[in-house]
């Protein structure tokens, strides 16, 4: 798709969100909208990240912490579970793995480069209480 | 009818309308807080926002981050734009030419602390005062973040910023920051309220109740800055946390210009200055020589908070 360049936009043009109309947006999930080009859904942020969160299931008692606390709406929810990261919303933050609250964590920061099933398999143990 | 939210698992079942790939910084508080509100309800959404780091890096031309309409204004007049098209909602719905008129609308306004304590001050007043039916939200990281970090009527005393640096002569602001939740209830707004990130659920209650209120609201939200206040991407919450339970941002809420509620009380109350430790605008005042400073700040929050309590109880 081309766009026009910004000295080209008239005043009070509008970018739409979808390549439908439908007023009942709310009632999709992301994987059954019809995203315009023009949404940043169909960008990626993934080459701002230094590091990256692995997501551990084993340990995930579905909390939610980390999806109401995500400030990229990176960390894929449904029907109440807890699925994973969407890593190309993700800019490596860490707030998901610092609000986690499961020990081991069940989201542990690793550098962008390292390879996930590596990281699981180095899951840390649980941690016994500090006296 | 509102959205019914019990509980996290409950409230994480709902489709965000507040899209990723948004240029905000790693970590950023906005971006929170406008997820927890856009979350809080299924009905249909027009929203005017302010110039300010939450306009600026939430539509980057060719993208928009927004699934609902969203209304890209001047620095100073979101609450012009929220309430001018409400009126024409209004309008256009007693002349029976809404294609969806059972729909319900909301008319939302979003503004930083530079554009809600400063800048847009008038306009908002006058929107208030005209009743229109909308909910305002400042986005308060008390600072002009988006260029660079200059105070605002916002920033609290003793912070350091571009244009009040703390050095060798001074220990930052000298001015206090203004009480802007007090201010609008004093319009006689129906619903007045500040909330705080961190606490999703009390926030999720203010925001279905803001929406709900016939006529303006006004909600103040902290909004932790990882780069202003200068802390590191992962602590938001933390720092946020530490806000709140210091009560430096206490949690109420005024209905009707005057009936006041206390809507948190901290199991524990942190003393002020761990809140202040974990930032870096508020470094210098850990020297000899600024520690009255703190004193001060924790005589203030106190004073606060008795105030609040006292003016609870009253009822009046
Ligand atoms: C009338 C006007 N003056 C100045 C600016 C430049 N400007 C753009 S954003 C901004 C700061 C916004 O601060 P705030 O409202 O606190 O929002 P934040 O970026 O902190 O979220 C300024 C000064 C402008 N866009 N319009
Ligand atoms: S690291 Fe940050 S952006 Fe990435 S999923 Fe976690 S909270 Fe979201
Ligand atoms: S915060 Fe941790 S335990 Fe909770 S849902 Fe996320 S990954 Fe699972
Ligand atoms: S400067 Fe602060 S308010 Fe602006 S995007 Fe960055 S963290 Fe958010
Ligand atoms: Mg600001």
């Amino acid at each position: 798709m081309e766009f026009l360049g910004w000295d080209q936009l008239e005043a009070g043009a509008v970018i739409p969100s979808f390549e439908d109309k439908n007023s009942d947006i709310v009632k999709l999930k992301q994987e059954e909208r019809n995203y315009a080009k023009t949404n940043s859904y169909t960008a990626s942020v993934a080459d701002w990240r230094v590091f990256k969160p692995v997501f551990n299931k084993d340990v995930c008692i579905d909390c939610q912490n980390c999806w109401v606390f995500c400030p990229d709406t990176a960390i894929v929810a449904r029907d109440k579970d807890m699925l994973g990261i969407d890593y190309d919303h993700c800019k490596g933050c860490g707030i998901c793995a610092e609000v986690c609250p499961t020990n081991p964590k069940s989201l542990i920061m690793f550098f962008e480069n390292d390879d996930n099933d590596t990281a699981l398999s180095q899951w840390p143990e649980k941690k016994k209480k500090e006296k | 009818m509102s959205k019914i939210i019990k509980n996290l698992k409950q409230f994480s079942t709902s489709n965000d309308r507040f899209e990723g790939a948004h240029l905000l910084c790693p970590g950023c508080a906005h971006s929170i807080i406008v997820r927890e509100l856009l979350n809080c309800t299924d009905d249909n959404l027009v929203i005017a926002n302010a110039t300010g780091c939450l306009e600026v890096c939430t539509a980057v031309y060719p993208h928009t981050s927004w699934d609902a309409s969203w209304i890209h204004i001047g620095f100073e007049n979101a609450a012009t734009a929220a309430s001018g098209a409400e009126a024409m909602y209004k309008t256009l719905k007693r002349k029976g030419r809404l294609k969806e008129p059972d729909k319900p609308v909301k008319f939302i306004a979003f503004g930083g602390d530079g554009a809600t304590y400063d800048i847009g001050f008038q306009f908002l007043s006058g929107a208030v005062e005209r009743g229109h039916d909308f909910t305002y939200v400042c986005l308060d990281n008390e600072v002009y973040a988006n260029t660079g970090g200059q105070r605002s009527s916002s920033t609290p005393r003793g912070a350091s910023t571009t244009t009040t640096p703390a050095g060798r002569v001074s220990y930052g602001k000298k001015r206090y920051k203004k009480d802007m939740v007090a201010i609008m209830a004093a319009h006689g707004a129906p619903y007045v309220a500040q909330v705080a990130p961190n606490k999703w659920k009390d926030m999720v209650k203010k925001y279905q109740k803001a929406l709900s209120t016939e006529g303006p609201v006004y909600i103040n939200a902290m909004s932790a800055c990882t780069t202003e206040w200068k802390f590191p991407a992962d602590q938001t919450i933390d720092v946020s946390d530490l806000g709140t339970d210091s009560l430096v941002f206490p949690l109420y809420e005024i209905e009707n210009g005057h009936k006041l509620t206390i809507t948190y009380r901290p199991r524990n109350i942190v003393p002020v200055r761990d809140y202040l430790g974990v930032q870096g605008r508020f470094k210098h005042l850990f020297k000899k020589e600024n520690q009255h400073i703190i004193d001060e700040m924790q005589k203030a929050v106190n004073e606060k908070w008795e105030l609040l309590q006292r003016r609870e109880e009253a009822g009046i």
